[in-house]
């Protein structure tokens, strides 16, 4: 399946563009995809922090990826 | 009695104390956040605030439900998120909360606006005269 993954703040910069599509096998757990994206690119694993966000809440790491998914990465917030 | 914006333009602070009127609330907490024009030592020039919106929206209004159930007396809340470029002295956030008392007041407007900073899709890059850094980014 493709996933589509948004991107925001210091994430965008580091891979250089707002939206990433990657392949992952049915189901692919969150903790799976976030090892693909820090190898694919290092300086993910300089951050402080890096969740998922799948429907617009944050998602734990076992939790299945669907293609239907809306699936962002999240970086350290700093709101407020 | 939950209002939540997010928006990219100057935020109306009167209208979001006025929102949260109500005839049982003896009190109206708010909290404004403003751009400081220095951050770790280096002079601010200007700060650019990003949202995942619909995501910033969705988690916003949760902390805000979290609030109302925390405090059940909370009569009306309204939280409200710049985004975009803002300078110094700039109202970037503005919670308010009212409350029959005041300590509900200031502890329910306290949690609001901890929470947002902690899990509010919303990121902020400051400008200096001689570089940016996203904010809180690395350790």
């Amino acid at each position: 399946m493709n996933l589509k993954i948004a991107l925001f703040g210091i994430a965008k910069e580091i891979v250089g563009q707002p939206e990433l599509t990657v392949t992952a096998p049915e189901g692919q757990p969150v903790h799976q995809l976030l090892e693909q994206l820090r190898t694919d690119y290092p300086a993910l694993r300089q951050l402080s922090s890096l969740a998922v966000a799948v429907n617009n809440e944050y998602a734990e790491d076992a939790q299945p990826l669907q293609e239907r998914d809306e699936i962002a990465l999240i970086p350290p917030v700093s709101g407020g | 009695m939950i209002h939540i914006d997010l928006t990219d333009q100057p935020i109306d602070v009167a209208a979001a104390l006025q929102s949260v009127e109500a005839d049982g609330a003896g009190a109206i907490n708010t909290f404004i956040g403003t751009v400081r024009n220095r951050s770790t030592g280096r002079t601010v020039v200007r700060l650019e605030y990003e949202a995942y919106d619909s995501m910033a929206l969705h988690q916003l209004r949760k902390v805000a439900e979290q609030a109302a159930e925390k405090w059940p007396m909370v009569q009306k809340i309204t939280v409200v998120h710049r985004k975009g470029t803002l300078y110094i002295g700039d109202v970037a956030v503005v919670v308010a909360v009212s409350t029959p008392h005041r300590a509900e007041s200031f502890a329910a407007c306290q949690y609001i606006i901890d929470t947002l900073k902690q899990v509010v899709t919303i990121w902020k890059k400051e400008f200096y005269e001689d570089g940016d850094v996203w904010v809180a980014a690395h350790p």
